[in-house]
């Protein structure tokens, strides 16, 4: 493992160790940090799809997908380590179909079609009431951890622990796939596809395998949420969400696996403080946060925090 | 002679415009083919052919008696047949470094590989490619950031790096400063023999191709006007009217 590598890995666990520690000293905090998390593991899957040069503005659709058939589950299966399998398999089943005709399109069409599919998704929800309960949307019984009957105390920290896992786990995976050949070839194609065809390297299923990793992300994610909110309605789908988790990306910055927890991170607390404190402002705060990153710092919060430390005259080595 | 490519009777017309008119075209193995002609002849549209780039309308291509017509250009790849650009491809946002081991790491086990790109063995032989073309020192840089001498190496690396039997080079040395170009033709000419591989280079520059080509085709609106060693050809005064003049022409004009 290289020096960058092991850093990293510290910092992660670190990170993982002041979110739990917070969660101790903040109790309401546990539930923002959760569903913080919970998007962070979506975003990530976004990030895969920016180092192409593509940005999705419907993967709300994967992650209420998943999040509804945990729902749907649940009543039956009211087992978290089986509803996050089950919903990453629907989630990145369907991300499988819709990907191997959305990976055909770039730029301006790949964001469209896929923020048309999460729409048309959403109107399903909302439409066929006798399942969906429409926009009421679907409450989830209680959830056992490995056969474990929790209270909602212990629930929530289970749920918390499932997700802090789940991050340090994609995000391990995410890094190592970024520096194979397999995500190298995804940003080359943001610069020149065709070449990547005259090397042998069927561009089309490079980015389909990022999208169906990001629609099993997605999907994670999903099915945290439904486990930590306890219900969940047709708005997880509406394309407001699918622009938050590309607005947390951009704000984040794509540059490392930290920028989509960071982004997170800073986009549920600004939202939570904000809108404790200016009630209906919160947007236009976030707004200008997000006009301030794309003008000053393109690297997201990522980007400033890599280069506030570079600054300092620390003497960290080749990579 | 066994011929490694084979084309026979291709044509292909953009609308009035023919960029291949019944060509016939023996590349044999091991020899260095060059093909000049005037702007707009049908050169890179031959390339863009062989590597299944374009169909032809009509005709055959024939790579180790093999057909290849109608295969795209990753399956032809894979055969063994690789290219260079008119205008460098490289991956603009990747090192140097970065782009030759990518290409090294498409030739094989690419799929299972969940190593890092830049680890021992693809990056070991990426370093060695890229050291064959004197471009060592410019490893670390970013591949938009070389000057073009540098681009076209490195373009021409990649190619290289695909362990082709047969590499069609677009204008090797096109764009690149004078005082360059025939050191940049030393470092190929040197490669290519190393790697003992078959190339066709198109090429407008009649110096290089004197000093690269061991036979030369003339390709002039669609259609292969002459054949032979670069002796006959370049003395050929119909050559030297339809091919090399137009060029001194645009030249002159490039400058003004
Ligand atoms: N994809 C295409 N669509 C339409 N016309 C094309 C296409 N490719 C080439 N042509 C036309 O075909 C003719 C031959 O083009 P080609 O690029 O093969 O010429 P060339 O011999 O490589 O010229 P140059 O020396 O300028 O590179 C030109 O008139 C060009 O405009
Ligand atoms: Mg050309």
């Amino acid at each position: 493992m290289s020096r960058r590598a092991l850093l990293e890995l510290v910092a992660a666990l670190a990170a993982a160790a002041i979110v739990l520690l917070v969660a101790a000293l903040v109790p309401w905090l546990r539930f923002v940090l959760t569903i913080a998390i919970a998007k962070g593991i979506a975003v990530l899957g976004i990030l895969l799809l920016l180092r192409a040069g593509q940005v999705s503005f419907g993967h709300a659709l994967y992650v209420a997908l998943a999040a509804y058939a945990a729902a749907f589950a649940a009543p039956r299966m009211p087992e978290a380590l089986l509803l996050l399998p089950l919903g990453a398999l629907v989630s990145g089943a369907v991300g499988l179909v819709v990907g191997l005709f959305v990976v055909r399109y770039r730029e301006i069409f790949f964001g469209m079609l896929n923020l048309a599919l999460s729409m048309v998704f959403y109107s399903v929800l909302e439409k066929f009431y006798a399942l969906t309960h429409g926009t009421d949307g679907i409450r989830l019984p209680a959830i056992r951890y490995v056969g474990t009957a929790l209270g909602p105390e212990e629930a929530g920290w289970a749920t918390l622990a499932v997700a802090i896992l789940l991050a340090l786990g994609f995000g391990a995976f995410v890094r190592v796939y970024l520096l194979s050949p397999m995500g190298e070839a995804l940003s080359a194609m943001k610069t020149r596809e065709t070449r990547l065809e005259f090397m042998g390297i069927p561009a089309r299923r490079v980015l389909l395998a990022a999208y169906v990793l990001s629609a099993v992300m997605a999907g994670c994610g999903g099915v945290i949420i439904a486990m930590t909110t306890r219900h969940v309605t047709p708005a997880l789908a509406y394309w407001t969400a699918s622009g938050e988790l590309v607005f947390i990306a951009i704000l984040g910055g794509a540059g490392s696996v930290f920028g989509p927890f960071l982004g997170a991170f800073g986009y549920e607390l600004t939202r939570t403080y904000a809108a404790a404190l200016v009630a209906d402002a919160w947007q236009m705060i976030l707004g200008i946060v997000l006009l301030g990153v794309i003008l000053f710092a393109p690297g997201g919060l990522w980007g400033m925090g890599r280069s506030a430390l570079r600054r300092r005259p620390a003497g960290e080595g080749a990579a | 002679m066994t011929a490694l490519l084979a084309a026979r009777g291709l044509r292909l017309a953009f609308g009035g415009v023919k960029a291949a008119d019944g060509v016939d075209l023996d590349v044999r193995a091991g020899e260095h083919l060059a093909i000049i002609g005037p702007n707009g002849a049908g050169k890179t549209t031959f390339i863009n052919m062989v590597t299944g780039y374009l169909k032809p309308q009509a005709g055959e291509i024939a790579f180790e008696g093999r057909p290849i017509l109608g295969l795209s250009p990753r399956r032809i790849v894979r055969l063994g047949i690789a290219r260079s650009f008119q205008l460098p491809q490289l991956f603009t946002e990747h090192t140097v470094l970065q782009n030759a081991a990518l290409a090294v790491a498409s030739r094989g086990t690419f799929w299972s590989a969940i190593r890092p790109l830049l680890d021992g063995a693809h990056v070991a032989e990426a370093s060695e490619l890229l050291g064959r073309f004197g471009l060592s020192d410019l490893a670390g840089r970013r591949a938009d950031a070389l000057n073009e001498g540098a681009r076209k190496l490195a373009d021409i690396a990649m190619a290289l790096a695909l362990k082709p039997r047969l590499l069609l080079m677009d204008e090797p040395t096109s764009g690149v400063a004078a005082s360059e170009k025939m050191a940049i033709v030393e470092t190929l000419v040197r490669v290519l023999r190393e790697a003992g591989v078959t190339a066709v280079f198109v090429e407008h520059d009649m110096d290089v191709v004197a000093r690269f080509a061991d036979r030369v085709a003339v390709w002039n609106q669609g259609r292969i006007s002459a054949l032979g060693p670069p002796a006959t050809i370049l003395e050929d005064p119909a050559v030297q009217r339809d091919v090399i003049g137009i060029r001194v022409r645009e030249g002159a004009d490039a400058a003004a």
